[in-house]
C-alpha cells in the first residue's frame, strides 16, 4: 500500500529544495537512531572503554553479553515475555474478533448495549484498575504467576472496536452463501469471515504483541519473584542492581530491544501496514 | 469451543431445529459473547466500581477498609505535592503533544514525497517505536549524564556549549524526559500521518494545481483540513500517552523517584508510590479517580471537536 | 539394622516398639517432606551472595529444612512484604531496617522472638547495644547479622597524584575540604573530569548530614524519645551549610556526577566518598587503583557516626514446624559463624561484640575505622525511614538546586518531618 501510491512524487525532476529536504530528513533519521546505535556500540565495549564515546568500539567484545546472559535470568525473562505476549495476543485475536464479528453481523437484543458497554471501557485507564486487580490477584493467589500478568489483557475493547470496523465491510452475501452450504455460525466466522480480515488481524496481532512485550506498569506490580519477571521489569531491576555499570545496562537494554527489531526487519511491510490500518481505523 | 457445541447438541434434541432463524441467531450471538462479556464485567466493570469505592475508604492493605467519605479527595487537593504533580502531568501534555504532532506531521509530509531510500528513512524514524520504554529510558539516562560520561554533554562540549545538568535540574529534568517520550512515539505518529496523507485522493491535488494553487496553499487549504480526523486521533492518542507517562520517569530517576524535588513526577508515578511504596490504597484509588476524570474530559473534548467538523 | 532392632524389641516390648516405629516413621516422613521456609531481603549483590552461601551451609546442617531466598529492589521492598501479608503469603524470616520496626509491628507483620530460643540476657550480653532498637515492650522482634557504620573511602592513587600523602587521609572537616580541592580536576570548560568528593544525597549523604555532621556541630536530629524533630537549630544550619558548600562554594564535587557517588569512586573519578560498611565488598573488586578507609573527619575534635542495621525478624504467620525452622534459621544467621561469612562477603561488621572486636578486626586497615566509628555511633529512633529520608533529600536538594536559604530549607524540612512523626504517634 505504501509503495503503490506516490501522489506527489510523480512530478519529480530533481530540484535543490528536494535535496535539502532529503538531507534534513536523512540526518533527522540518523539522530532518531543515535540512542540505539550508542546502546549497541556500548554493549560491545569493555568496562574500561565505556566513557570513550566513539561510536565504533576500539576492541569490540561480546564479554558483556556473555556476562549478562551467564546467570540465565535474561533467558528466563525472555521466555516469560515471549510466552506472555504470545498467549495474550492469541487470546485477543480469538476473542476480540469473535466479539467484533458478533456485534457486526448478528441481530440480537442487547447488541447496542454490549457494544457501548465494551466501548466505554476504553475510557477507563488501566491505572484506575490496577489497585482492584492487585486486590483480586492477591485474594485469588495470582500474584507471581503468568496468569496474574496476563489476565487483564485477554480481551481488549480496542481490538473489538478495530475488528468490528473490518467485519462490517465483509459482504453479508458471503455469509449467507455459507449458511446455505450448511456451515454452522462458528464455522462461518472461522472459515469465511476471518480469512477476509487477515490484514486487520495482523494489525491487531502486532499491536497486542508489542503492547504486551513492552508492558511495564502491571507486570512490575504483580510480580515479586524474579523468575517470573518480564523483560522490561527484569531489565529495570537488573539495571538498578548493576550499580551503574553502563556497559552491562546497555547490554541488557540491547537484549530487550533486539527481538522486536529483528521481527521488524523480517516483517517490515506488514508491520508498517498494520500500524497504518490500526491507526486509521482504530 | 464450548460455544459451538452447546447449540449443536441442542439441535440434536430437536428443539434447536424448531427455532426460528432469528432466535437461532440470538442464541449463537450470546454463546459467542458469554465469555467475553463475563470477562468485561469481572475484569473491567467490577474493578472500576471497586476503584470508586476504595477511593472513599482508608484501606492500607493491613487493615480492613473503612468508609471515610471524601477525606481522601480533601487530603489530595490540600496536598501541595498533588498540585506539583498535576502541573508536571499537564506540562508533559501541553508541551509534548504539540511538539510531537508538528514534528511528526512535518516529517511525514516530506517523507511522503521522498522516493530515494524511502523505506530506509522511514525505518530510521519508525524503529524507536518498537523499543521498550523501560529499556530505552536507561539509554537516555546515560545520554543525559553530566561530563565526562554523558553523550549529549560531550557533544555540546565539542561546540563549546557549557555542560547542562539535565536530569539533575528542577527546570530541565521534565523536558529531558519529555523528549524521550516524544522520541519513542514519533515513528508511530509519522506512519499514521503518512497513512492519512495517502488517503487523500490525488484528484484533489490535481484539481488544485489546475486552479493554480501553490504548494503552500495546497498544504493549508487541502492537506491540513483533510487530515483533521487523523490529527484529532493523534492529538488525543498522544495526549493520553503523556497523561499516563510512567515507564520513562520511573526508570530515569530511580535514585530519587520523580526527579529532584519531584520536578518530573507525573500523576501515575504518584499513584504508584502512594499505592505500592506507601501502601495507602484508598488514597491512591482517589488519585486514580482524578486521573480518570482528567482522561475522560480530554476524550469528551475529542468527541466534541470531531462533531464540530 | 534399625528394623532388626525394632523387630527384636517388638517381641518383648510391643508398646515401646510401636512408639519407636512411629517415631522412626515420623522422622522419615519429616525427611522426605522437607519444611520449606522463605527468607526475604532486598537486592544488594554481595548481601544476596552471602545469604546464598549461608543458606547452603544451613541446609547442610539441617537436612529437614530448605530455605528459599526471595529478593526485591530496595525501593519496593517494604511494600512487597506488606502486600504479601495482605495476600497471606508472608515469609517466615524477613529482613527489616531497624527504622521500620514500628511500622512492621503496627502492621502485625512480625512476631516477638521466643524468650526460650533467644534469651534476653544472651542478646544483651553478646550483641552491640544498638540492638536494643529492636526491643518493644520488653520483647525483641529481631536480630541483626551485621551492623553498619560509616567512614570515608579515599583513592590512594589519586591522593598520590595530587601530591597528598596517601597514608594521611583528612582528619578534620577542614582538611577534608583542602584535600578535596586538591583532588578535583576540571577541564577548560569548567566541567569536572574528576571530583574531590563524590556527593550522593540519596544514598548515604543524607545520613552524613542529619546524623553525623549535625552532631559534630553540636546538634541532635531528634528528641530523646524520638517524638520531636530537633535539627532546626544553629547546629543544623551549620551542618547543612557545610555539606552544600562542598558543591556550591568549594566546588569539589557535584551531585549526580557519574550518576551515583559509588559509581564515581569505583571508576576512579572521585577522590573520596562517604559510604557504609556494606560497600566494602564491592570496592574490593576494584582492580585499577588502591584505596583506603578513614574514620569520618571530625569537627573541633568532635567525632560522630551513624550506626544502623538490618535485622532479621520472624513473620507473624509462622507457626508449628515452620516456626521451629524459622527460629533455627534465625539462630543460624545470627551466629558467630554466619557473621564471619557476612563480614568476609559483604564487609558489614558482625553484630556480636566478640566477633567484631577481635584484635585483627580492630587493627584491620579497612574494618578498623568502621569499628572505631561504631563506638561513638548514634542510632536515632525512626518511624518511617523512607519518608524521613525523602525529607532530608529534598531539604538538601532545595539548597543545591533552588538556592533556598539554609534556614528556610531546614525549617521546611523540620515541619514536614514533624508531621510524619506526629502521624505515627497518632496511630
Amino acid at each position: 500500500m505504501s509503495e503503490s501510491t506516490k501522489p506527489l512524487a510523480s512530478y519529480g525532476t530533481i530540484r535543490p529544495g528536494r535535496i535539502v529536504a532529503w538531507t534534513i530528513l536523512f540526518l533527522g533519521g540518523i539522530v532518531m537512531m543515535t540512542p540505539l546505535l550508542f546502546m549497541f556500540s556500548t554493549s560491545l565495549k569493555s568496562a574500561g572503554h565505556v566513557y570513550d564515546l566513539r561510536l565504533i568500539p576500539d576492541q569490540p567484545t561480546l564479554a558483556n553479553y556473555i556476562k549478562v546472559l551467564s546467570d540465565g535470568r535474561f533467558a528466563r525473562w525472555f521466555v516469560n515475555s515471549t510466552l506472555i505476549a504470545t498467549i495474550v495476543t492469541l487470546s485477543c485475536l480469538f476473542f476480540d474478533s469473535l466479539v467484533a464479528y458478533t456485534l457486526a453481523k448478528f441481530e440480537f437484543p442487547g447488541r447496542r448495549v454490549v457494544f457501548l458497554a465494551i466501548l466505554s471501557t476504553l475510557m477507563i485507564p488501566t491505572e484506575m484498575l490496577v489497585i482492584p486487580w492487585y486486590l483480586m490477584a492477591s485474594k485469588l493467589g495470582w500474584i507471581d504467576s503468568y496468569w496474574g500478568i496476563m489476565f487483564p489483557g485477554l480481551v481488549t475493547a480496542f481490538g473489538v472496536f478495530l475488528m468490528k470496523q473490518f467485519f462490517e465491510t465483509v459482504p453479508n452475501d458471503f455469509l449467507e452463501a455459507a449458511r446455505v452450504d450448511g456451515l454452522n455460525e462458528f464455522a462461518i466466522w472461522w472459515k469465511v469471515a476471518l480469512p477476509l480480515v487477515t490484514p486487520a488481524l495482523s494489525a491487531l496481532a502486532i499491536f497486542t504483541f508489542l503492547g504486551n512485550w513492552t508492558a511495564f506498569f502491571w507486570p512490575l506490580i504483580v510480580t515479586t519473584d524474579q523468575t517470573l519477571y518480564t523483560l522490561p521489569v527484569g531489565l529495570s531491576s537488573f539495571a538498578v542492581e548493576q550499580s551503574i555499570q553502563w556497559e552491562l545496562i546497555m547490554t541488557g537494554a540491547a537484549l530487550a530491544t533486539i527481538p522486536t527489531l529483528a521481527i521488524f526487519l523480517f516483517f517490515q511491510r506488514y508491520i508498517v501496514r498494520g500500524v497504518m490500518l490500526a491507526g486509521v481505523k482504530g | 469451543m464450548t460455544a459451538t457445541r452447546a447449540p449443536r447438541s441442542a439441535g440434536s434434541g430437536g428443539v434447536w431445529g424448531r427455532l426460528s432463524i432469528s432466535t437461532k441467531q440470538i442464541v449463537w450471538a450470546w454463546a459467542f459473547l458469554v465469555l467475553p462479556v463475563l470477562f468485561f464485567a469481572v475484569v473491567r466493570f467490577y474493578p472500576t466500581l471497586e476503584a470508586f469505592y476504595l477511593s472513599v475508604t482508608d484501606w492500607d492493605l493491613l487493615n480492613e477498609p473503612r468508609f471515610v467519605g471524601l477525606d481522601n479527595y480533601r487530603k489530595l487537593f490540600a496536598d501541595p505535592l498533588f498540585w506539583q504533580v498535576f502541573r508536571n502531568t499537564f506540562a508533559y501534555l501541553i508541551f509534548g503533544t504539540p511538539i510531537a504532532i508538528v514534528l511528526s506531521f512535518a516529517i511525514a509530509y516530506y517523507l511522503d514525497r521522498v522516493t530515494f531510500l524511502h523505506g530506509l528513512i522511514r525505518a530510521l524514524y519508525f524503529l524507536p517505536y518498537l523499543t521498550t520504554a523501560a529499556a530505552m529510558a536507561w539509554v537516555w539516562r546515560w545520554f543525559y549524564q553530566p561530563p565526562p560520561i554523558g553523550v549529549i554533554n560531550s557533544i555540546l562540549g565539542s561546540f563549546g556549549v557549557p555542560a547542562q545538568p539535565f536530569l539533575r535540574s528542577v527546570t530541565q529534568a521534565l523536558p529531558a524526559i519529555m523528549v524521550t517520550a516524544i522520541w519513542a512515539h514519533l515513528g508511530f505518529q509519522i506512519i499514521i500521518f503518512m497513512a492519512g496523507l495517502r488517503a487523500i485522493p490525488t484528484s484533489y491535488y490535481e484539481a488544485a494545481r489546475i486552479d493554480g494553487l501553490g504548494e503552500g496553499a495546497i498544504l493549508t487549504r487541502i492537506t491540513i483540513p483533510l487530515l483533521k480526523p487523523t490529527t484529532v486521533f493523534l492529538v488525543v492518542f498522544s495526549s493520553i500517552g503523556f497523561l499516563r507517562i510512567f515507564d520513562q520517569v520511573y526508570n530515569m530517576t530511580s535514585n530519587d523517584p520523580g526527579g529532584p524535588l519531584n520536578s518530573t513526577k507525573p500523576l501515575v508515578l504518584m499513584i504508584y508510590q502512594t499505592a505500592f511504596s506507601s501502601y495507602q490504597m484508598g488514597y491512591a484509588a482517589a488519585q486514580t479517580v482524578v486521573l480518570f476524570i482528567i482522561l475522560f474530559s480530554i476524550s469528551m473534548a475529542q468527541l466534541w471537536i470531531l462533531r464540530s467538523r | 539394622m534399625k528394623f532388626a532392632t525394632i523387630a527384636r524389641f517388638s517381641i518383648r516390648r510391643p508398646l515401646l516398639a510401636a512408639a519407636m516405629a512411629l517415631g522412626f516413621l515420623a522422622h522419615g516422613s519429616g525427611g522426605a517432606q522437607a519444611v520449606e521456609i522463605q527468607y526475604w531481603q532486598y537486592v544488594f549483590d554481595t548481601r544476596v551472595q552471602a545469604m546464598t552461601e549461608l543458606i547452603k551451609q544451613f541446609e547442610a546442617e539441617n537436612p529437614g529444612i530448605t530455605v528459599k531466598q526471595v529478593t526485591f529492589p530496595y525501593a519496593d521492598y517494604q511494600t512487597r512484604i506488606i502486600a504479601a501479608k495482605a495476600a497471606g503469603r508472608s515469609p517466615e524470616v524477613m529482613q527489616l531496617f531497624y527504622g521500620w520496626l514500628d511500622t512492621f509491628i503496627a502492621g502485625k507483620l512480625l512476631q516477638p522472638l521466643s524468650k526460650t530460643a533467644f534469651k534476653d540476657e544472651d542478646i544483651e550480653k553478646n550483641f552491640f547495644a544498638i540492638v536494643s532498637a529492636m526491643k518493644r515492650d520488653g520483647q525483641y522482634y529481631g536480630l541483626p547479622t551485621a551492623v553498619r557504620s560509616m567512614a570515608l573511602f579515599y583513592n590512594k592513587d589519586m591522593f598520590q597524584k595530587a601530591g597528598l600523602d596517601p597514608e594521611k587521609p583528612p582528619q578534620t572537616l577542614n582538611e577534608l575540604v583542602t584535600a578535596a580541592k586538591a583532588l578535583a580536576k576540571r577541564d577548560s570548560a569548567g566541567n569536572f573530569q574528576q571530583v574531590g568528593m563524590a556527593l550522593d544525597i540519596a544514598r548515604q549523604d543524607h545520613n552524613w548530614v542529619r546524623e553525623i555532621l549535625l552532631r559534630q556541630y553540636g546538634g541532635e536530629s531528634y528528641s530523646a524519645d524520638g517524638s520531636k524533630v530537633a535539627y532546626n537549630t544553629e547546629a543544623g544550619a551549620k551542618a547543612l551549610e557545610f555539606y552544600t558548600s562542598l558543591q556550591k562554594v568549594h566546588r569539589v564535587g557535584q551531585e549526580g556526577f557519574m550518576d551515583e557517588g559509588q559509581a564515581a569512586f569505583r571508576a576512579g573519578l572521585a577522590g573520596m566518598v562517604v559510604d557504609g560498611t556494606f560497600r566494602i565488598a564491592s570496592y574490593k573488586t576494584i582492580p585499577s587503583f588502591k584505596w583506603g578507609v578513614a574514620e569520618l573527619p571530625s569537627n573541633d575534635g568532635k567525632r560522630a557516626n551513624f550506626g544502623s542495621y538490618f535485622a532479621n525478624g520472624i513473620g507473624a504467620a509462622a507457626t508449628g514446624e515452620k516456626l521451629a525452622a524459622a527460629e533455627k534459621f534465625l539462630a543460624f544467621i545470627t551466629s558467630e559463624k554466619a557473621m564471619n561469612v557476612w563480614l568476609e562477603k559483604v564487609g558489614e561488621l558482625p553484630a556480636r561484640r566478640a566477633v567484631a572486636l577481635t584484635e585483627a578486626n580492630v587493627k584491620d586497615p579497612i574494618y578498623g575505622p568502621f569499628i572505631r566509628g561504631l563506638e561513638y555511633a548514634a542510632t536515632p529512633p525512626m518511624v518511617d525511614e523512607s519518608a524521613q529520608r525523602q525529607v532530608s533529600i529534598d531539604m538538601i536538594n532545595s539548597v543545591l538546586l533552588k538556592d533556598t536559604p539554609i534556614k528556610d530549607a531546614l525549617s521546611a524540612a523540620a515541619v514536614r518531618e514533624q508531621v510524619i512523626l506526629d502521624k505515627f504517634k497518632a496511630k
